[in-house]
Formats: structure tokens, sequence, C-alpha cells
């Protein structure tokens, strides 16, 4: 399990065989706490079916990876996991969906706690337009932050997390929509981390950017990974192969193969999955 | 045949486009040259030095109109102090909040506000507002500035409502969607970004709202008492240049001075609109910087 935390590269783990489905609760390393268990997840938006029967359990740390073909449910997926599909009028859930430990769906659950949490990048990069200070103290401000010390030192914590800070630090409050789209991404992944999640939701974070930038948030996602749980939704097959240690296929709502990065791409279990991977649709 | 409808059609519409701007140009001609003969008589100096309007006092006819501004610029901004936070504060109601049925029924509502007439609010004015004015600040008279102001903000708010709620609108649902990932509740999300990000629309909104209030004749010229003097208060009687030229335009001898001081006193407010709507303009049309 050590591998999870490690950053090893997917050639380096083709001989652990474990099944990654089950491998939660057996582990006596003690760092690959479940983080998130999806049991029987069904996802409707008004009366069409987008998500059929998925169930998976993300192990904590490490990076898992979602990829399929477009409108196959990946994002809708990634949404599920820190509500964001509740801003949808109409959709609707079944199943159970744990994140560390707690059912996120169960009605005493606070979404302000969860979304937390569990941080989000998007496609786009968003950032405010206020200053790069403000984009990453907003999250810590809004949870009630206001020792300016502390502040400064969470921004200046951030955006080393973000890899952002040498580039930025002599003008953290100029506006941040100066900022290129590689870096503007890297201020929202610092943005997210500024309040501290334990796990970061990034929806194509890379499909909006240059492949120079893309590079540098790829290396960022595998540092990221031996803190946080990373689950990351690509369109990019190779970009999974490159910096997942999981991943998940999925195929029309339907999740297809979830298991080891190297085993999906090497030896895939379904038929489906090797007719994607070898680029026979997509 | 096709051709000649074209040029016909093409010269309509241009010269539709250009009478707005002979118009425009029209107004302020007849502005400036009614008001010379009384810039030459009494020197434009007189109308800005301390004193009072007296144009018919025998002897001395005085006209400064300092008073007017002062009573204009109290009306005015008594009505935005109130009409702007609560303009902004239903604009993100309608915008962020509302459900598209209270949508469809409070938009038509504000659009009936926007088209009471003004004399019609005059009255209300006189018969609600003044008795409460007066029993609330135990005044004998509640015919003042403060009473003009709110009525005047009333009549702002169908402005101010209706941009402020566009420019909430257009602000990109990319940045809500970034304050709520992060934790956000839905009203940190519109006081820290959604409103902050619609600012130059939200301050276009105040400023043609203060437009229509600097104009603003007859609600003002009915409630405001228009004593000449110097307020000292909201609860003090005031006089607007609007109400000003109102009030004497009827009595006044065609072609005397006080005629053409008058015209002075309908380009200073001009002037004064022509600003406010100008840096509206330019800040509605200040392109926000999104990145795509």
């Amino acid at each position: 399990m050590q591998i999870l935390n490690s950053g090893i590269r997917k050639t380096d783990k083709m001989e652990n065989n474990l099944n990654p489905n089950f491998a939660c609760e057996t582990n006596d390393s003690g760092n690959s706490y479940c983080e998130v268990q999806v049991e029987g997840l069904n996802f409707y938006y008004g009366s069409k079916q987008a998500l059929f029967d998925v169930n998976i359990e993300v192990k904590e740390k490490g990076v898992a990876a979602l990829i399929g073909p477009s409108g196959c449910g990946k994002s809708t997926f990634l949404r599920v996991l820190n509500r964001m599909n509740d801003l949808i009028p109409g959709t609707r859930l079944e199943g159970r969906i744990n994140v560390h430990g707690e059912d996120i769906y169960d009605p005493s659950t606070d979404v302000v706690e969860l979304r937390k949490k569990v941080g989000m990048v998007f496609q786009q990069p968003n950032p405010f337009p206020k200053s790069i200070y403000e984009n990453v103290a907003y999250g810590p401000r809004i949870h009630g932050l206001k020792n300016r010390e502390k502040l400064d030192q969470i921004v200046e914590e951030s955006l080393k997390g973000g890899a952002l800070w040498d580039e930025v630090k002599d003008r953290l409050h100029d506006p941040a929509l100066a900022l290129s789209g590689g870096q503007q991404q890297r201020l929202c992944i610092a943005r997210a981390l500024a309040v501290q999640p334990r796990i970061l939701l990034m929806d194509e974070p890379t499909s909006a950017i240059d492949p120079i930038a893309t590079q540098r948030i790829e290396d960022l996602v595998r540092e990221l990974c031996q803190e946080y749980t990373i689950i990351i939704v690509t369109h990019n097959m190779q970009q999974a192969a490159r910096i997942s240690d999981f991943t998940g296929f999925f195929l029309q709502g339907e999740m297809v193969e979830w298991g080891e990065t190297s085993q999906i791409f090497t030896k895939p279990q379904d038929q489906r999955t090797e007719d994607y991977i070898t680029g026979r649709f997509g | 045949m096709h051709s000649r409808t074209e040029l016909i059609m093409k010269i309509l519409f241009w010269a539709s486009g250009i009478a707005i701007i002979l118009f425009l140009v029209g107004i302020l001609f007849t502005l400036l040259s009614n008001s010379i003969p009384a810039l030459g008589e009494i020197g434009i100096g007189s109308f800005f030095t301390s004193g009072l309007w007296r144009p018919g006092a025998y002897g001395e006819p005085t006209y400064s109109i300092n008073n007017f501004i002062l009573g204009t610029f109290m009306v005015t901004v008594g009505a935005l102090a109130f009409a702007v936070p609560m303009g902004v504060a239903a604009a993100a109601y309608l915008a962020e909040i509302a459900s598209p049925w209270e949508r469809e029924f409070f938009k038509p509502i504000v659009e009936v506000l926007a088209g009471i007439p003004s004399v019609v609010l005059g009255f209300i004015g006189l018969v609600v507002l003044a008795p409460l004015i007066a029993r609330f600040f135990n005044i004998p008279s509640g015919i003042n500035a403060l009473n003009g102001a709110i009525l005047v903000g009333i009549m702002a708010l169908p402005t101010i409502i209706t941009l402020a709620e566009d420019a909430i609108t257009a602000v990109p649902k990319e940045y809500r969607h970034a304050s709520l990932a992060l934790g956000g509740t839905q009203w940190q999300t519109i006081w820290k970004v959604t409103v902050p990000a619609a600012f130059s629309g939200i301050t276009a909104a105040a400023m043609l709202g203060m437009g229509r209030a600097i104009g603003e004749t007859m609600t003002v010229l009915m409630v405001t008492g228009n004593m000449i003097a110097r307020p000292e208060s909201f609860l003090d009687s005031v006089r607007t240049l609007s109400a000003n030229i109102a009030i004497e335009i009827g009595d006044v001898a065609f072609g005397s001075v006080h005629f053409h001081a008058l015209f002075v006193v309908g380009l200073v407010l001009f002037i004064i609109t022509f600003i406010v709507n100008l840096l509206a303009d330019i800040l509605i049309h200040r392109k926000p910087e999104v990145n795509k």
C-alpha cells in the first residue's frame, strides 16, 4: 500500500496484485483508510438516468482518475461527491456515498462542512475577479478567519502548495485575472488548498490550458497526492496513465471497470475498456 | 427596384439615428442661446455667489442658485441613500434567490412602479408621507427635503432594480460555483462574490437612478415646500433646480432677464445630468476582465 504515497510511477507497481475493490478494509500499513465509498449509486437528471449502480471505494491519498467518452457521467459522478449537483434543479440520487466514513447525503449532513473537506477544481480556471491574495484568502475568510498574520501564512502555504508562490510572491495584490491560464488554474488549486481539504476533485483541470502548463499541473497533482486524496476526471487517457494510481472507466453512466491504473491500461478485464483504451471508440 | 427599397430604408434608418443627435444638439443650443442674454446681463458668477434667488426683488435682484443646487443634491443623495441598498438587495434577490414564479410575479410589479405618474406620487407624499414625517419627527410640517428624497428614491427604484439585476445575472456562474465549492453559503456567495463582481454594472444602475432623481420635478415640487432659503437639514423645506424652473416659468415675462435666468438654471441641470449619464455609460461599457 505504500505505493500510494510514494509517487512511484505505474511501471513500478505492476507486480503489486492487490484487488483495489476490497483493499480498503484489509490493510495493515495504516494509511489506506477508505476515503470515499460509493454503493449502488443511481443518479437522475429529471427522468433521465445519468449514473447506473456505481460502486467504488477510493483509498486515502493517491490519485484516482475517471476516464470515458464525453457524456458518460464521469463529471456527474465527481459532482456527486461534493454535492455540487444539488445546484441543478430536478436531480435525484439513490445509493449511499460515504466520505471519510460519513454518509454525505444524510439529511443531517452540513454541505458547507462537506465542501470544506472535499475541494474542487473546475475545467475552466475560474479565479474570482479579485487579487491573487484575496482569491486564496477567500475560503479561510468565509469560514471565519480574520487574523491577518494567520491569513498571510495560509496564503503563502497554499500558493506554495499550488506551485505558484515563486511566480506571484511579489505581486500578491495584482488582479488574478491578469495571470496566464495555467497560472490561474494553479491559483484555483491553491485556493482549494487554503481551506485544508482532505480530498480534491478535479474536473478536467488541464483541458483549457496549454501543454506546458498541463505538465506543471500534472507534476503538481503527483506532489499533492502525497497529502491529499485526488479524484480527477480526464478525457485524456495518457494523462490518466501518467498521473493516476487507480482508474475508473465510465461508459454511458456505468462504471465499467475500476482498478489499478497499470492493470486497466495493460490488462483490462472488460472488452469495452480494452476497446476504449486502444482507441476503437471514444 | 429591390435596391431602391434598400436605399430608402437605409436613408430612413440613418435619418432616425441622426435625428436623435439633432434633438440633443438642438436642446443644448436652445438652452445656450436663451441663457446667453442672462449670462451677459448679470454674469455667470452671480449665479454661484452666496445669497438668495430673488429675480423679482426691487432695486437689486439676485440670482444665486446655490441653495437650489444644495436642494437638488439633498433630495438626490437622500433618495439614493436608501434606494441603492434597497434596489441592489431586491435585484440580488430576484437574480439569485427568487424562484421562477416569484420572478414572474415581481418583475411586472417593478415595471408598474416605474409607470406611476410622478404627480400621483406627489399626492401620496402630501396626504400620506407628510403627516407621517411630521408625527415621527414631531415637527409642524412634513413638507420637506426628506419627503422629496423618499418619493424620488421610490421613483428611482425600478431603474436601479432592473439594471442591477441585469448586472448580477451577467456574472459568470463559474464564480458562484467556485465560492460554493469552497464551502461558501449562498449568502456569502452573493455578497462576497456575485455582487462585487457586478460592481461596475451596479454603479451604473445607481448613476442612472441618480439621473432620474436629479431631473425629477413634479413630485419634488409638490412635497418639498420650495422655500428659497438655505436648508439646514433634511427636515427643512428645499427648492430644487427643476422645481424652480417649473414654478416660475409660467409667471415670468417672456424675454426678461428673469426668463433667461431660468434657462441658465436649466443649463446647469442639463450639464449635471449629462455628466451623470456619461459616467454611467462609461461604467456600463467598461468590459469586465473575464478570461476566455
